[in-house]
């Protein structure tokens, strides 16, 4: 019963971490209608920066958030230069872009930053709470900012008019422009606050992988599990998808399929969804009269 | 506003009609769909039959390493074809191809090293169960559309080399450490060495294929796949079985891609799961969509550029040769959107207009 | 009293098709007008190119000022508020977030709270059907929804692209009766696009007669309606 607790405990940490870049991706998601497989590789890009200043001798949480202004400035000119340029073009082109920049981010961050793991620190104390030996004050920490994340953009997205516009070009750009809405903006908003979403993700992730190159990668696929389970129009949604994505990984991985195979959790879950429930547990499904 | 009305009837997921955005752009379609004047159609069948004709007499002018490297091109530019087919010409994104290649190489593997059959025979029964294991993905296929269907290939292709390595299946595949395979030895006492023997084994084979491909795609099939990537509905009310074509076309893509993989084992001699990660699926995408979407020719120039375009950015830079290989990537998506086949069809045009006129 | 829209010489089209030969109309202020014409004559790419949503040359000119240069972000701003053919809602949002979007250029509270209540005092439905998505509408309540959706810009002019497309006639005579209160209430100028010329002559003030991209015939409604050709291609009598 104890081993299973961890194990739970366990997913329910790499749950906040798959729930984290999981709203990054529904950010773009909402705003532009694409998935950005690029996502994990410009969180773990801005967690160099983050690692760079705190070498420099940045306080921590100095350094954090100038990581996500960076973030966010990136986020917002690769989507002008990038993406903008391809937005006539049809999705698979662009799916192909989005793969061209994950490999040029990838190589350009182990170019600069080399190849070692590096460590990264964690702001929360390393004392455990109440002497539990489940769950670690960081994997605690990561949990309660993903849910603060979660509140700030389920508010954003619902009640302010910038969010209420931000959906709005996702679903009908033309219709946007005629009340007056500047679309590429949104859509470059919509990027920049990916990457500073993402750009936390990966300070989280950090500290328990290590930040190397290679980092987002698979917390890529859990988390696209995760969106895809929550329901990728849905910030909590897709929260709640990643942290039973992160539970099934562990228990399943220890209890059923081993393991050596916790891919392919994501696989069932991500084929499984999308045949029973396309829009996710949580998503909305939309009808449309013809 | 129409095509909003016209996609609505199809589910849409989560506030977004994916299928209102073409898949793949039909400007390539539509250029085919030009009647070439005869004299050019005539010219071209001598073209094409004096490339073929090269294509036979270039083992015998090249070196070995680079025998080895075109035959190489020639096996990823059957699995391109076969990628196609899905991607470009029935719209459906596949991310997991990597997957199947890797799917026919193993059968093709276990079947020489654990049975002892000969590599000949070993290429088609890769094919056949990667043909079978694709129609049945392509079941569940039938729901997704665009980003989603990417997805759920992509997720196969990440699971692929972990269900290789796994202990259970390790007697046949070797695990970790993969299968090594001998080299075929020329049949028949021919006077060529081996590279040249599998360099024309490969190309036999690359051409058979090919001549099927053009007949599938230019024939009512073709016609009924590219209907269906283009307007799903009016399809079906013109009577195309999608379900039936779709996932049809899923089993002919992975046919193709597993005698591709089948090939390559026997080519390299050697399977091992790392071979065939997520990175391969990616590669043969940019590969298809580098030679351009919807082209049969395409195929050869795609491959060209996935077993070059490495090389040469490492020779460029050594310290970022993938940050090159992307950047190209992007540019090529930029300034040659139908490919290097649309940009040769177009450069071909321009001169026969020039001509003609 | 003066133009409140003017368009000189107007030429537009998309890629390389050019749909309008040279338009020449006027619009007064508080006034309806209404453009009819046959499938393809360029009654709808008219109004695009008023709102700068295709390729246009020419003089449009709105309460004295130029806009043919100004992208459909900016002419919006300056209160023109367009109701595009095929109504243009946004069909995973409820019909609440619609208008809130209509309002999105208003930073008055008050007057956008007003003005919700005004237009469901107009489409008393809408007001039934407020957290309903829009993609779930009847066509009729849709646009009506598009309808409303405009108004809450508080707009100066609006553009009405064939509002009595694909409705039943009940339907059609309900949202041609409301345009009508609606331009007694707020004096807000109409440029009505319709293929049904006996409806829009009866709701317009001034009309023109579009043809393969040129204006053929035009004046006051009443002279318009009595016209020869026009009463036997348009009207069938």
């Amino acid at each position: 019963m104890d081993a299973l607790l961890h194990q739970i405990f366990s997913g329910i940490a790499s749950g906040g971490i798959y729930a984290g870049l999981a709203l990054a991706l529904v950010m773009i998601y909402q705003s532009t209608g694409h998935i950005n497989f690029a996502q994990g590789e410009m969180a773990m890009f801005s967690t160099y920066i983050a690692w760079e200043l705190i070498d420099y001798g940045t306080p921590y949480w100095g350094a954090f958030f100038l990581t996500i202004v960076f973030a966010f400035a990136a986020g917002v000119a690769i989507e002008r230069l990038v993406i903008r340029p391809f937005h006539n073009l049809p999705v698979i082109a662009l799916i192909i872009v989005f793969i061209g920049l994950l490999v040029v981010v990838n190589s350009t961050a182990s170019w600069i930053f080399g190849t070692t793991l590096k460590t990264f620190p964690s702001p929360f104390p390393s004392e455990p709470l109440w002497n539990n030996h489940y769950i670690s004050n960081h994997e605690l920490g990561s949990i309660g900012v993903v849910l603060i994340i979660v509140a700030i953009l389920f508010v954003f997205f619902r009640y302010t008019t910038l969010g209420l516009a931000m959906r709005a070009v996702a679903e009908n750009p033309i219709s946007s422009r005629l009340v007056g809405i500047r679309v590429s903006w949104m859509l470059a908003l919509g990027w920049g606050l990916a990457a500073a979403i993402g750009a936390v993700s990966g300070m989280l992730v950090a500290p328990i992988l290590y930040l190397d190159s290679s980092m987002m990668g698979g917390v890529l696929i859990y988390s696209l599990a995760g969106a895809i389970l929550g329901g990728l129009d849905n910030p909590w949604g897709a929260a709640v998808g990643g942290f039973i994505i992160g539970i099934m990984e562990n228990v399943l991985g220890a209890y059923v399929i081993g393991t050596q195979l916790k891919f392919s959790v994501a696989l069932i879950v991500i084929v499984v969804v999308l045949l029973l429930r396309p829009a996710g547990l949580f998503g909305r499904t939309v009808v449309t009269r013809v | 506003m129409a095509e909003q009305v016209k996609t609505s009837t199809t589910s849409t997921v989560a506030g977004q009609p994916l299928s209102s955005v073409p898949l793949v752009k039909s400007a390539t379609a539509q250029i085919q769909a030009v009647p070439l004047p005869r004299r050019l159609a005539g010219g071209r069948a001598w073209g094409i039959g004096a490339i073929v004709v090269i294509g036979a007499l270039l083992p015998f002018a090249l070196q070995n390493f680079y025998i080895f490297q075109l035959t190489l091109a020639m096996v990823y530019a059957i699995a391109l074809i076969g990628l196609n087919m899905l991607v470009g010409y029935n719209g459906q994104v596949s991310l997991g191809h990597g997957a199947l290649y890797a799917i026919g190489a193993y059968i093709a593997a276990i079947l020489m090293n654990s049975y002892d059959w000969p590599y000949w025979l070993s290429v088609l029964p890769a094919g056949v169960v990667c043909l079978v294991f694709g129609y049945f993905f392509g079941l569940p296929a039938l729901r997704l559309s665009g980003h989603y269907l990417a997805l759920a290939s992509l997720a196969l292709a990440v699971t692929t080399p972990q269900v290789l390595k796994h202990k259970a299946l390790e007697q046949w595949t070797g695990g970790f450490s993969g299968i090594v395979l001998s080299k075929p030895e020329v049949p028949f006492g021919l006077p060529i060495n081996q590279d040249q023997w599998i360099y024309f084994f490969v190309y036999a084979i690359m051409l058979v294929l090919f001549l099927g491909a053009y007949n599938l795609l230019r024939g009512r099939i073709g016609r009924a796949m590219i209907a269906i990537r283009d307007q799903p509905i009016a399809a079906e009310a013109m009577g195309i079985n999608s379900a039936i074509i779709k996932t049809s076309t899923f089993g002919v893509s992975a046919f193709y891609t597993g005698v591709a993989g089948a090939l390559s084992a026997i080519v390299v001699q050697f399977v091992s799961p790392d071979s065939y990660d997520f990175f391969l699926s990616i590669t043969l995408l940019v590969g298809i969509a580098v030679g351009g979407f919807a082209t049969i020719s395409g195929a050869i120039y795609g491959a060209l550029f996935i077993l070059l375009v490495p090389n040469f950015a490492g020779e460029l830079s050594k310290s970022a040769p993938w940050a090159i290989y992307g950047v190209l990537l992007i540019l090529v998506m930029y300034f040659l959107p139908t490919g290097f086949a649309g940009f040769v069809r177009m450069i071909g045009q321009r001169l026969s207009a020039m001509f003609t006129r | 009293m003066g133009a409140l829209l003017s368009v000189k010489n107007l030429t537009a089209g998309y890629g390389e098709t050019v749909v309008l030969h040279g338009l020449n109309f006027e619009l007064r202020e508080g006034g309806i007008t209404a453009i009819l014409g046959a499938n393809g004559a360029g009654k709808t790419t008219t109004l695009r190119a008023l709102c700068g949503l295709c390729r246009r040359r020419g003089e449009i000119e709105f309460d004295g000022k130029r806009i043919d240069n100004l992208v459909a972000e900016d002419v919006v701003r300056l209160g023109v508020a367009h109701v595009p053919d095929g109504r243009g809602t946004f069909a995973a949002m409820t019909a609440e977030e619609n208008l809130r979007l209509g309002a999105y250029l208003r930073r008055d509270r008050d007057g956008v709270a007003q003005d919700f209540e005004n237009v469901y005092t107009l489409f008393p439905r809408l007001k039934e059907r407020r957290s309903q998505q829009a993609g779930t509408l009847s066509g009729g309540e849709q646009q009506m929804l598009a309808i409303a959706r405009a108004l809450m810009l508080r707009p100066r002019l609006l553009l009405l692209d064939e509002p009595s497309f694909g409705l039943a006639p009940l339907i059609v005579q309900e949202i041609y009766r409301t345009l009508r209160t609606i331009n007694q209430q707020t004096n807000v100028s109409m440029l009505l696009v319709e293929q049904n010329a006996t409806l829009a002559l009866d709701l317009a003030d001034h009309a023109y007669l579009v043809e393969t991209g040129r204006v053929v015939i035009s004046g006051e409604s009443e002279t318009v309606k009595a016209d020869e050709t026009i009463r036997r291609s348009y009207l069938g009598y």
